[in-house]
């Protein structure tokens, strides 16, 4: 089998532009549903507690509210999960009460319901957060996403170029923003599981644009004559049929967390595919034109004396 | 040709017995097991317990299948369930004979069932998360203000008595925000007062070098105002600061470590995390009212007169054994099992006692315990000595309503000053056993419950399934692809990532990380990206052969030319995986920890170990025609 005949390079950079200012709008979208939807964060970064509930058979929710709300509990949000049967009750943080006791209060508000001697509810997971810890949580997520942008930046511009260093993290950034914006726009819960999912996706759509570097990299030093596009084309071009397949099967992974993962995965699971969707996109088709305007040339890797280590018998020009 | 030289065959070799090893234990799941552990603090589990549980399930003819202990606990596994439950029922009855004051917690738990000789190489299985396992969760925050706020009482309460016994009259002296504040009228009982301070407390004066005495100086003096309102500011110096956080949250976690085996839970874990909080996880606890209640009680100390006279009295400690203590008096087991009763009256309580600690007598070096206790405390100290020279004091830990002797040392002189010194046939270690009760007793500094999780012990089992089907999908789907796209090299591929996954087990086996469900999705994503570097093999091996090379010479390249993309491309997800390591906490930590590992598992396994395999399959051939790579296709016209 084999997936990919390409004859001839794809000319890829002639439509670089095209590709960037698809990349440009999809981007201010999600700028735009970041700052007027916002995240909706989990109870981990917002403080409060968070109940899961199940009930032998499904309960009323808007009975379920009304009670809560009688016994005092304001702001409460009562929603299905999973099934109806399975109850999320989310209790935001109050600065007058014992906070670390809303829990026990809701259960006991709720066995207290008319219909609780037949439809006894039961608790599967209760998780309380105290206001320190979402704000701390907040800050080094924050903390972490800057190291890591700054740990590739040093690498790639150790290891390449800065020109390099500095479109692929443009280029993944956007990634990052554009899954964001996902969340945003749909408002999913952003949750801890989700954030370490954005962040293994910056490290895996830069490890995209490095695999295509290397390849521009050798394109350099191999062929003379060629000009920076279509140097920038022969190595996508050679590189497209192991970035689908790779793509391909991290997704068959991220899939069959999808399908088996339950609830708890699915946030995690969702925010990967998003990352892998527009991970290929973004680090060759748009990381590479930002090479190339950022003014890539062959001088930069060709270093007369270093060209033709010892033992190294071909030379770079024949193909 | 493409071979291997021996060494590296070798070491692909024992690093698959090595990750088989490790991997093992995780697939002998569990088997039911009893644990004992110690309720009161000052009982602890050694080998005499062992022992003795040994010997009780002997008389009672129930066979065991192996013993373990920790410092914590001694635990029996047995073959089943009703074993399990005759053996809790004989060692209950043989350890706790008054089942109304147990000294011990017998409690039912699960262990694993691997064979003694892995766990003899502490091959053992990996430890599963509470969202896997079910129970409850706490973190709990230090308030590190309090513990500061109540050194500082104590250390002005010190001051107040110090400068009394000197004379130096001040205008007042307490403790104002976060340091003590001394007034005086004129510039000269202020120079005094300073001196005095620095004679007798590490401390130093700010912005005077000079004047200090000790290197380390404790308290940071600083004086202030003008005309006949005059003070001294007194502030703890950093380094006396991160002292004193740093005893506050190790005695509260002494404290609840204390607290928590009484409730029996199988594996508690309780540890500090970052400077001020301390996680506490307890496995299958369902009742979080009850475990919240226990670690939020107060243990007291207390000081009270030993009745010498009655204690002596054969005829009276037997009637006392019995449960008829005289009048006024009470009945007590001294810690070396010797009969003692104790006045009921308290002389003075644990909120008394600033510090204790083990040291040495300064002129027999013998191995003692130093106290410090406050003023109020000293002055009641010093009265109680004077008129009891030569009797016995008992100092009591008072949990539940109930007392327990940590100590009962002979008066020998009067003592003030508040610093007393326990010392006398003690070893070392009993010395350090006596200071850390007497200060586990309290919390050094109030704390508060910030974050809590319970799971529910059947959703646990159900997350294990869901990640563990996760996993096993996406590894068909990925394994049924490869094989069909690069037929034997798709096959050693998926070997490598089996191998890699062989790997990974073993690694956190080793490291006994904690498996949380995010661990699974980690582990599950680990595989999915490492294939990626046996892709980036495979595509350039096809591509070396339609570039026109021999089949020997394209597997030297394509593995030769992958590498340096391979080991970028890990580079960068590493800094991602650190990165999380170093900044993520709870679910997110464990995410980062099996991130870590496995890129550095997929770099072996991919490179290394798939070479191995391809050298062995082709490697000795010498006229190879074709590589079953799948189909390579050649296009008509060549590009240049």
């Amino acid at each position: 089998m084999e997936f990919f005949r390409i004859r001839k390079d794809i000319p890829f950079m002639r439509h670089a532009l095209v590709f960037n200012v698809v990349s440009l709008i999809t981007f201010i979208l999600a700028v735009v549903f970041l700052s007027t939807k916002g995240l909706h964060f989990s109870i981990e970064f917002t403080g409060g507690t968070l109940m899961e509930i199940s009930y032998p058979q499904a309960p009323d929710l808007e009975k379920l509210r009304t009670k809560l709300e009688g016994d005092g509990f304001t702001d409460t949000q009562v929603q299905n999960f999973g099934t109806s049967r399975d109850v999320l009750i989310r209790v935001p943080l109050a600065k007058d009460t014992v906070t670390a006791k809303i829990g026990e209060r809701v259960m006991s508000s709720l066995a207290a319901a008319p219909d609780a001697a037949t439809n006894a509810p039961q608790l599967k997971r209760i998780e309380f957060v105290g206001p320190q810890v979402g704000k701390e949580l907040a800050s080094d997520g924050a903390l972490a996403l800057l190291l890591v942008v700054i740990g590739i930046v040093v690498y790639l511009a150790i290891r390449f170029e800065w020109r390099f260093a500095v479109s692929a993290i443009i280029a993944n950034l956007h990634d990052v923003v554009i899954i964001l914006g996902f969340f945003a726009f749909f408002q999913w819960e952003f949750s801890l599981p989700v954030l370490a999912a954005v962040l293994a996706v910056l490290g895996y759509s830069v490890n995209e644009s490095v695999v295509v570097f290397d390849r521009v990299r050798e394109t350099f030093k191999k062929k003379r004559g060629l000009t920076t596009p279509e140097v920038l084309n022969h190595a996508i071009t050679g590189t497209i049929s192991r970035t689908i397949i790779t793509h391909g099967c991290t997704q068959m992974m991220v899939t069959s967390m999808l399908i088996f993962g339950g609830a708890a995965l699915h946030y995690f699971a969702l925010a990967l595919t998003i990352g892998i969707c527009f991970g290929i996109y973004s680090s060759v088709l748009v990381a590479s034109p930002l090479v190339m305007w950022l003014g890539v040339s062959r001088e930069q890797f060709v270093q007369p004396k270093k060209e033709r280590p010892a033992g190294m018998t071909d030379d770079g020009a024949v193909v | 040709m493409n071979r291997y030289p021996l060494w590296k065959n070798i070491l692909v070799v024992i690093a698959l017995v090595f990750g088989f090893v490790y991997t093992l234990p995780n697939f002998f799941g569990e088997v039911p097991a009893v644990q004992v552990s110690s309720v009161k603090a000052t009982v602890k589990v050694d080998q005499q317990l062992m022992d003795r549980v040994a010997d009780v399930l002997k008389t009672a003819g129930i066979a065991d299948n192996g013993f373990f202990t920790d410092p914590n606990s001694v635990r029996v596994r047995f073959t089943d369930t009703d074993t399990q439950l005759k053996a809790k029922d004989a060692i209950e009855k043989a350890l706790n004979p008054d089942p109304t004051d147990a000294t011990y917690s017998v409690a039912l738990n699960l262990l694993s069932a691997s064979p003694a000789w892995l766990t003899s190489i502490h091959a053992l299985p990996m430890y599963l998360g509470l969202d896997l396992r079910g129970g409850v969760h706490f973190l709990l925050q230090v308030d590190m203000k309090g513990a500061i706020t109540k050194r500082l009482d104590a250390t002005a309460a010190d001051l107040r008595a110090m400068l009394r016994e000197k004379d130096i009259r001040h205008a007042g002296i307490g403790r104002e925000g976060m340091a003590i504040v001394i007034h005086f009228h004129d510039a000269d009982t202020l120079a005094k007062a300073r001196d005095a301070i620095i004679d007798t407390q590490p401390a130093a004066v700010v912005g005077r070098g000079a004047k200090a005495l000790a290197a380390q100086p404790d308290l940071m003096i600083t004086e202030g105002g003008e005309g006949n309102d005059l003070r001294l500011t007194i502030a703890l110096s950093e380094a006396a600061q991160r002292r004193v956080q740093e005893m506050a949250v190790k005695q509260n976690t002494g404290t609840l470590h204390n607290r928590i085996n009484e409730l029996g839970v199988a594996e508690p874990v309780i540890q500090q995390q970052g400077i001020d909080r301390i996680v506490v996880e307890l496995p299958g606890v369902q009742d979080t009212a009850k475990a919240k209640d226990i670690l939020g009680r107060t243990a007291t100390l207390e000081l009270r007169m030993v009745d010498d006279e009655n204690s002596a009295n054969p005829s009276v400690m037997e009637a006392a054994a019995k449960g008829q203590p005289p009048v006024g008096d009470e009945y007590y087991v001294e810690r070396g099992g010797r009969g003692l009763l104790v006045k009921k009256q308290v002389m003075l309580t644990g909120e008394r006692l600033t510090d204790a600690q083990p040291g040495f007598d300064s002129q027999t070096h013998e191995p003692a315990v130093h106290l410090t206790l406050d003023s109020a405390g000293s002055r009641v100290f010093k009265d109680l000595t004077r008129d009891n020279v030569g009797k016995r004091m008992a100092i009591l830990l008072v949990e539940k309503g109930k007392g327990e002797v940590v100590t009962a040392p002979v008066i020998r002189s009067e003592i003030g000053g508040g610093r007393v010194q326990i010392s006398g046939r003690m070893t070392p270690q009993e010395a350090a056993d006596v200071a850390l009760l007497l200060r586990a007793g309290s919390l050094a500094a109030p704390m508060e419950i910030i974050e809590e999780r319970t799971v529910g012990p059947s959703l646990g089992a159900d997350n294990i399934k869901k990640g563990f089907d996760s996993t096993v999908g996406g590894f068909a789907a990925i394994a049924v692809f490869m094989m069909a796209y690069y037929l034997l090299f798709g096959l050693v591929s998926v070997l490598a990532l089996s191998a890699n996954m062989l790997f990974l087990i073993a690694l956190l086996s080793l490291l006994q990380a904690t498996l949380t469900l995010p661990g699974i999705a980690a582990i599950a994503l680990a595989l999915g990206m490492a294939i990626d570097s046996n892709v980036l093999i495979n595509e350039r091996i096809r591509e070396e052969l339609r570039g026109g090379s021999t089949p020997q010479a394209a597997i030297t390249a394509g593995y030769e030319r992958a590498w340096a993309t391979i080991l970028d491309s890990n580079v960068t997800t590493l800094i991602v995986g650190i990165a999380l390591l170093i900044f993520g906490s709870g679910a997110v930590r464990g995410f980062a920890v099996v991130h870590c590992l496995g890129i550095t598992t997929s770099i072996f396994s991919s490179v290394v170990l798939s070479r191995a395999l391809v050298n062995f399959i082709y490697g000795r051939r010498k006229k190879l025609a074709a590589l079953s790579i799948g189909q390579v296709w050649k296009p008509g016209i060549t590009t240049k």
